[in-house]
């Protein structure tokens, strides 16, 4: 199956949309000034659906099937965030209105900054960063501006376990730090011995996991917490896998200095094919005046007659800014509906059924797939997708060979610390039936992987495509379908 | 409300599989002194009066929906075709991840693969990746570009203090870590000055198209003096001006950059944006983030894949560029449908709209007493009005006639007190239009009175 270009089905002359005629007096064109052609499609409105549904058709979605991707919570969307966030007082609303003219939009930032920080135990948040990585990189740009307000200018080391997500090392780097990797032990835990010896005067902070890549909860987490505090390094948590805490643990009471939330993870905003996500920071009392800006801030207590009053506020020692305007409020409104509808029972009760999932996924497949650190898990576990009987088969044989079942894959070769890693989190949304057709369906690919092998390596056989040639791409780069004429460029 | 299936039954069932009798034995290597602490959260609620809620917090705002909007400054009220939603919420895009996986993919990456060349063709450039967070951020990755494209021996970048204020903030956020020298944007460089700066040690220099003001400025030679130098000259362009004004790449642009939410994606108080990157061939290697190829298949058949991932902050670990591991895949999905419905003939009458409109604006407003239109240089669809009050009040008269006025230019520049930057498009009427000129003709009456 391929669907053409929509370059391709573009005919001269036509158009898909009708615009009102100029309805002031014209003023000529700068003619110097313009461009020669524009070379965009000229296709009609029907065009352009049927290429775009049936584009969408390609795609395996949450809405269309099981999603176990590790480490990304591909949970139920609830189709309620959408209407929300397109209400036309919040859709229609410019970021630069004066703060008198956008009170609901405040309120509803200043409620969801207040929720976030309850939920992890944090005393502030701030809803600026616009992705994950980007709330990493506010919380690790903190922690270098908290040292060096201090007049600590020797602190140079960020220290990362080797089960961390690799954006964690860039985000180091990007920051201005060096990332020193830490060692795990063999019950997946951080390695003790190694941290205590690596703690010192350079050490400005450290970037943890909770639960880490491996699904675990690290057993030592208070005492790996004070280790780096002792030497006066901060701690950060990466809070990708918050759906495994929520109403369990709070990262702020357990003394972590700093943390990001995934609200596209954790609080159901949707991943959109890549982005938009939203990566707020929440920061225990230290890091309160290094916050990313603008905040929410109530200025005037509400009265019986009238609400409070609410103000954007840039912190007083901020790191800045991280993109223009406030954050991806299209997504506060979306994680403030989906925290308002499961409310204190709801939010508890999401992890709790998250971890059932995964631990029930881990025990009724753990005798057919190698399961390293074979605990209880959080709301994930890492299975070896491979087998000693069938040398062949690898964890993308299996991964590829899921499709034909209507399953996407868990992410594969990750953590890096595990071979033939297969990362599963099934997520609190999915229910039992659908967990019991993976495991057959996994238990049945482990017996075509000895039986057939072929099969597995000339998977898949029911998508749009089969294997895509990777390496063609990279080295006959076309990145786009249209020739640059010589005036444009 | 609950989004969780489970029956008591089942429930049951699993834990028995595992061997627990409660769903609370799973957390035992949490410490039991920090084990299930309170939540103080809100009861749950339902759907319908969770509905009402936020519906009141949405009419709580002053928006373009109720109010006629003069107010650009990076963000525009602009057309969007009813279609452009619909797609948007096909269940099979919006909850789908990053497409990791090409054979379950193959939607979400051609969409990408014409984004990315609808780019390239808007602003003359032979590539641009899937995209960043917003154009504030695609400006900052482009300086970290330049400074690898000069392999780190140069440590100084130019940025004009005609670029969105806001960029230029982001730009020193993100490289506050580095030794990095930013310049020119203290005070009122205009272009030659800009230019004067350039040297040895300059990376790149950064200019906006149009500028924050709205106004075209003249680039003639820019490029290729910013080149003789060895520094790369990158373009903040808003992509609208680029359906009627020359291409970047006309220009000498090594790279542009710039906010794609004109492109059909709501204004939703500041994003989600979208970031669009472009650039040319010698640089595509080392640009950040997502970037879609074209491949074929096992059997031959044309397909679409992430390409250049070895770049990437997964595999590179420490040694990336950037961490950045989204692009913001359904505002870029956005701009192609919209791009898609506008086409060729559409696009380049929404620019002439908003550009005649912005135009009898300007010259209703210079006529009235005390306004004064800034006309030295050629503008799109804004421009900057020295107004005889200050921007609030005036402001502040607006909104009571069910207006919103234009962007305050004294918060940012020290010497544009009272001037007030307004912008048009193809959304506003001539009626609005007149009734604005008429709110601001009697607007210093009112407060001397």
């Amino acid at each position: 199956m391929t669907e053409p270009l929509i370059y391709d089905i573009s005919v001269p002359g036509r158009c898909g949309v009708s615009l009102p005629g100029v309805d002031v007096p014209e003023t000529p064109l700068p003619t110097e000034l313009l461009r020669k052609e524009l070379d965009l499609p000229e296709v009609s409105e029907m065009q352009v659906i049927r290429h775009f549904v049936h584009l969408s058709q390609f795609n395996h979605s949450i809405d269309t099937g099981f999603y176990p991707l590790g480490s990304c919570t591909m949970k139920y969307n609830p189709k309620i965030n959408e209407d929300m966030a397109r209400l036309p007082g919040f859709a229609h609303l410019h970021p630069l209105q004066d703060d008198e003219g956008a009170q609901g939009a405040l309120a509803l930032m200043f409620q969801l900054q207040t929720w976030l920080a309850e939920i992890a135990g944090f005393k502030a948040v701030s809803l600026a960063p616009a992705a994950g990585a980007q709330g990493e990189f506010a919380g690790i740009l903190m922690i270098r501006k908290y040292h060096l307000d201090r007049g600590d200018t020797q602190r140079t080391k960020i220290l990362i376990p080797n089960s961390a997500h690799g954006t964690n090392p860039a985000t180091v780097t990007m920051a201005g730090f060096t990332a020193v990797e830490l060692p795990s032990d063999e019950n997946g835990d951080v390695d003790l011995q190694a941290l205590k010896a690596a703690c010192d005067n350079t050490v400005a902070g450290m970037m943890i996991t909770v639960p880490n890549t491996l699904g675990l909860f690290e057993s030592h987490i208070l005492e790996v917490v004070k280790t780096v505090h002792d030497c006066g390094g901060l701690m950060y948590m990466d809070g990708a896998n918050m759906n495994a805490l929520m109403g369990v643990v709070k990262p702020g009471e357990l003394g972590f200095d700093v943390m990001h939330y995934n609200l596209h993870k954790t609080f159901s905003t949707p991943h959109g094919g890549g982005g938009p996500g939203s990566g707020p920071v929440g920061v225990g009392e230290k890091l309160v005046p290094y916050l990313p800006g603008p905040v929410v801030i109530q200025v005037e207590d509400g009265t019986d007659d009238e609400p409070p009053l609410y103000s954007l506020h840039m912190p007083e020692k901020s790191i800045g800014r991280l993109k223009a305007f406030h954050g991806n409020f299209g997504m506060h409104v979306r994680a403030y509906t989906y925290i308002r509808i499961n409310g204190d029972e709801g939010i508890k009760d999401i992890t709790r059924h998250a971890v059932l999932n995964a631990n029930y996924l881990r025990v009724r497949l753990q005798d057919t797939y190698h399961i390293p650190y074979n605990r209880y898990c959080g709301h994930e576990f890492v299975l070896e997708g491979h087998f000693g009987d069938a040398p062949d088969i690898h964890a993308l044989d299996i991964s590829k060979r899921l499709m034909d079942y209507g399953i996407h894959p868990p992410t594969n070769y990750f953590p890096l610390i595990v071979p033939e890693a297969l990362m599963i989190e099934p997520t609190e949304t999915e229910d039992k039936q659908t967990l019991d057709a993976f495991v057959d369906a996994m238990k049945k690919i482990a017996a075509e992987a000895r039986e057939n092998p072929n099969l597995l390596k000339s998977a898949p056989h029911t998508t749009p495509v089969s294997r895509v040639d990777e390496v063609r791409a990279a080295k006959q780069l076309v990145l786009c379908c249209r020739p640059i004429p010589e005036w444009a460029g | 409300m609950s989004y969780i299936p489970h029956s008591d039954a089942e429930r049951q069932q699993m834990l028995a599989a595992i061997g627990v009798t409660t769903i609370e034995d799973l957390f035992e290597a949490v410490p039991a002194s920090h084990r299930f602490p309170s939540l103080d959260l809100p009861a749950p609620m339902s759907e319908m009066e969770v509905a009402a809620e936020l519906q009141a917090l949405a009419e709580a705002n002053e928006h373009a929906g109720d109010f006629a909007i003069f107010r650009g400054a990076g963000a525009y009220h602009h057309f969007i075709p009813a279609a452009a939603n619909h797609i948007l919420l096909r269940g099979e895009f919006y909850t789908a991840y990053t497409p990791y996986q090409p054979e379950v993919s193959q939607g979400t990456l051609q969409a990408i693969f014409e984004y990315q060349s609808m780019i390239s063709t808007l602003t003359g450039m032979d590539a641009a990746n899937a995209s960043h967070y917003d154009g504030a951020t695609s400006l900052a990755e482009a300086v970290t570009v330049a400074l690898e494209a000069t392999r780190r021996k140069r440590n100084k970048i130019i940025l004009s203090p005609a670029i969105h204020p806001q960029y230029r903030a982001v730009v020193r956020t993100y490289h506050q870590g580095g030794n990095l020298k930013i310049v020119g944007d203290a005070g009122r460089a205009d272009i030659p000055d800009l230019l004067d700066m350039v040297d040895e040690n300059t990376a790149m220099l950064a200019v906006a198209y149009p500028n924050f003001f709205g106004q075209i400025d003249n680039f003639a030679g820019l490029a290729q003096k910013v080149h003789d130098a060895g520094a790369l000259l990158v373009i903040v362009a808003n992509p609208m001006a680029l359906a009627l004004f020359k291409t970047p790449g006309e220009l000498g642009a090594d790279i542009v950059v710039g906010e794609g939410q004109p492109l059909g994606i709501p204004m939703s108080f500041g994003g989600p944006y979208l970031g669009f990157f472009a650039t040319r061939e010698q640089y595509v290697r080392r640009i950040a983030g997502r970037v879609v190829g074209e491949t074929v298949d096992q059997d031959g058949k044309r397909a679409y894949v992430m390409t250049l991932r070895p770049r990437e902050q997964d595999i590179r670990r420490e040694k990336a560029t950037s961490n950045i591991c989204t692009n913001q895949g359904l505002m870029a999905l956005a701009a192609c449908v919209y791009l898609s419905l506008m086409g060729k003939c559409g696009l380049r009458t929404v620019a002439e709209l908003c550009y005649h409109k912005a135009h009898y604006a300007a010259k209703q407003i210079d006529a009235l007493d005390g306004f004064q239109v800034d006309m030295s240089k050629p503008f799109f669809n804004e421009f900057v009005v020295k107004c005889p009050q200050p921007v609030q009040t005036i402001n502040d008269a607006l909104i009571e006639k069910g207006i919103i006025g234009g962007y305050d230019l004294g918060q940012d520049y020290p010497h544009l007190k009272n001037h007030m930057l307004v912008a048009v498009t193809e959304m506003n009427r001539k009626e609005e239009i007149d009734a604005l000129a008429a709110a601001l003709k009697e607007v210093p009456e009112e407060i001397r009175s």
